[in-house]
């Protein structure tokens, strides 16, 4: 605009180079942005990388096959986590059946079928605030309800449904999210040719809302396999040297549940339970375990990608 | 969310349209209602009135008769409520709450009023298949895509399914392009060829009426040309209601041609009389390009 006035040719030039300048000033605060942007960003990628190799450098040295099948021991040589990440497997599974069945549910009623209104909106806030609860409110909560409410006991069970109540929240904002992100044409097409609701939503919405949905899912275990705090709150025992029932029986009916009923540890508790010792040796065993468990968290983030990786590259062909 | 707020932005489209009229003329000759049928109808639209949620009325009072297997185009300057008027024949306002008919919409030669309080909309969207502007291929294969309608309907059987889709995309002049990549995905059809694999989805099934929102303002003038084409062959074979920007399509394509008006029919005619004996001085305004 400013270029193109009608005044003479040398209020024009003056004007191009008045613009001139100011494009470059502008170019003069994109460099000084990237660059301050780079450091801040190396200093939080050096601090992070720190610890994980400092963690790895402590605690590498002790993986061992011994260490993953020993039960834990008052002795740092001969203790392991074999009940620890037995029992993050079990609580998880928990969690999963409890967490993304209800959240997905939840989240895909709320997009299609709820009515919008005052009240959705109200519950959709209220969702997303519940993501930002601390945990321990949650672990409170599981030990008035479950565990003293419903006479639950501490068992896998109470840590699974705490847990679940944990990550719920998020399962439900992905998957809102997911479904919102599907195209308007693409579900009036589908309305178009007659489909009902339900025929929309299941092969329309859900397929393509999917990678969505189980990258929000991952992301909610892989929350919920660090927390400690809310385990910690409904009483889970931090010595165990037995393991749960096995969930595969060779009699009939070859399922048992067991387990579900049985005490546990964790992962993050045995952890927080060897660092609190004096022996030195302890802490090196309590960064093993660390570096197990950020091998379990990366993995399953890595799981999340491939997965999302796949669904979008399946779903395009 | 999404949803609603587009339909609120196309009603305040249309809303400013109302309130502003971009050219200055104070016509005031009423519409002139359409004169009776000789031909087969397939449809009846009588004293139709829509109103959008938040209480806009988009369409006043329409009379217009649907021939039996003939194109039937429907033109009007942007915001006329020509899309709201084609979209209200197979009941897609229902989508979106609050959105309200009035008048009837009768199915020839049973006489059911499709937006009646008795008629279910997923009933009548069986029944009354759509096009859109934009092709919306699902992201599926081209089988499946052309495979969708029938599969809605609960039909199973591979061998009728086979000849449903061959049968559809032969109908829609694409199955020599299509036939060696069934199994390929339709995102890799040109944008013509995606709109012509919609028209053989909407086909499929077998609808009563086949309803056309301006399928080619997407398209190039050679796959336009081609969508034009394939609609007078249909119209042997099947109703149908075209909406369009283009005049010269409408008067290329279809053998009875409304104009809407601000929410208003116009006027209703033989196509080649609209276009050239038009009664009503609007639409005389419109198809010389004076306003549009």
């Amino acid at each position: 605009m400013a270029v193109t006035t009608d005044g003479p040719m040398g209020a024009a030039s003056k004007t191009n180079q008045e613009a001139f300048d100011a494009v470059s000033r502008a170019q003069k605060k994109d460099i000084l942005f990237a660059t301050g942007g780079l450091i801040v960003m190396a200093i939080a990628m050096t601090l992070l990388l720190t610890l994980i190799g400092d963690l790895v450098i402590r605690g590498a040295g002790r993986i061992s096959a011994d260490f993953m099948t020993s039960y834990p021991s008052r002795l740092p040589q001969r203790a392991g986590i074999l009940s620890a990440w037995v029992g993050t497997l079990y609580v998880m599974v928990v969690t999963a059946f409890l967490a993304i069945p209800i959240g997905v549910a939840a989240g895909l009623y709320l997009e299609e079928y709820a009515k919008k209104g005052w009240l959705s909106n109200f519950i959709e806030i209220n969702v997303s605030n519940l993501a930002g609860v601390p945990s321990i409110v949650y672990g409170l909560l599981a030990l008035g309800l479950f565990v003293y409410g419903f006479n639950l006991g501490k068992t896998i069970l109470v840590a699974g449904m705490t847990l679940a109540l944990l990550i719920l929240p998020i399962v439900i904002v992905s998957t809102r999210e997911a479904v919102r992100s599907i195209p308007k044409i693409i579900k009036e097409g589908a309305y178009g040719l007659g489909a009902d609701q339900w025929q929309v939503m299941w092969n329309y919405v859900i397929p393509a809302a999917r990678p969505g949905i189980l990258t929000g899912a991952i992301v909610g275990l892989s929350r919920a396999i660090g927390e400690t705090a809310p385990i910690i709150t409904i009483g889970a025992l931090t010595f165990i040297a037995f393991l749960p029932p096995p969930p595969v029986t060779g009699d009939f009916p070859f399922l048992s549940f067991a387990w579900l009923n049985e005490g546990f540890t964790v992962l993050p508790i045995q952890m927080f339970n060897w660092t609190s010792r004096p022996q030195a040796d302890f802490h090196t065993i309590a960064a093993t375990t660390g570096v197990v468990l950020i091998a379990l968290t990366f993995s399953l983030n890595g799981i999340a990608i491939w997965i999302r990786y796949r669904l979008r590259k399946g779903y395009r062909n | 969310m999404v949803d609603d707020n587009m339909t609120l932005t196309k009603t305040n489209t249309a809303k400013v349209k109302a309130v502003e009229p971009d050219f200055d003329d104070e016509d005031t000759t009423p519409p002139i209602k359409p004169g009776k049928e000789r031909e087969p109808l397939r449809a009846r639209i009588e004293d139709f009135s829509f109103f959008y949620a938040d209480g806009f009325q988009a369409i006043k009072n329409v009379d217009m008769p649907i021939l039996d297997r003939k194109v039937t185009a429907i033109i009007g300057p942007s915001g006329c409520g020509k899309s709201t008027l084609l979209r209200s024949l197979n009941r897609m306002h229902d989508l979106y709450p609050g959105n309200r008919y009035e008048g009837r919409v009768i199915l020839e030669p049973e006489g059911e009023n499709l937006i009646g309080p008795e008629s279910d909309p997923v009933i009548v969207r069986l029944r009354v298949g759509m096009v859109f502007q934009k092709p919306n291929p699902f992201p599926k294969t081209i089988y499946e895509n052309v495979a969708a309608g029938l599969r809605v309907r609960g039909i199973k059987k591979r061998s009728m399914i086979d000849e449903a889709v061959e049968n559809a995309l032969r109908r829609a002049a694409i199955w020599d392009e299509v036939k060696d990549k069934l199994n390929g995905s339709a995102y890799d059809l040109s944008g013509g060829q995606q709109q012509r694999l919609c028209i053989a989805r909407g086909l499929a099934p077998n609808p009563e009426i086949l309803l056309l929102d301006e399928p080619t303002s997407a398209l190039d003038p050679i796959a336009t040309a081609k969508v034009e084409d394939l609609v007078q062959e249909l119209s042997e074979s099947v109703t149908i209601v075209i909406v369009t920007h283009n005049m010269q399509q409408a008067a290329r394509v279809s053998h009875r041609t409304a104009f809407m008006y601000m929410g208003e029919m116009m006027e209703f005619g033989e196509t080649q009389t609209i276009f050239t004996n038009p009664k009503h001085p609007r639409t005389e305004n419109y198809i010389t390009g004076r306003y549009g």
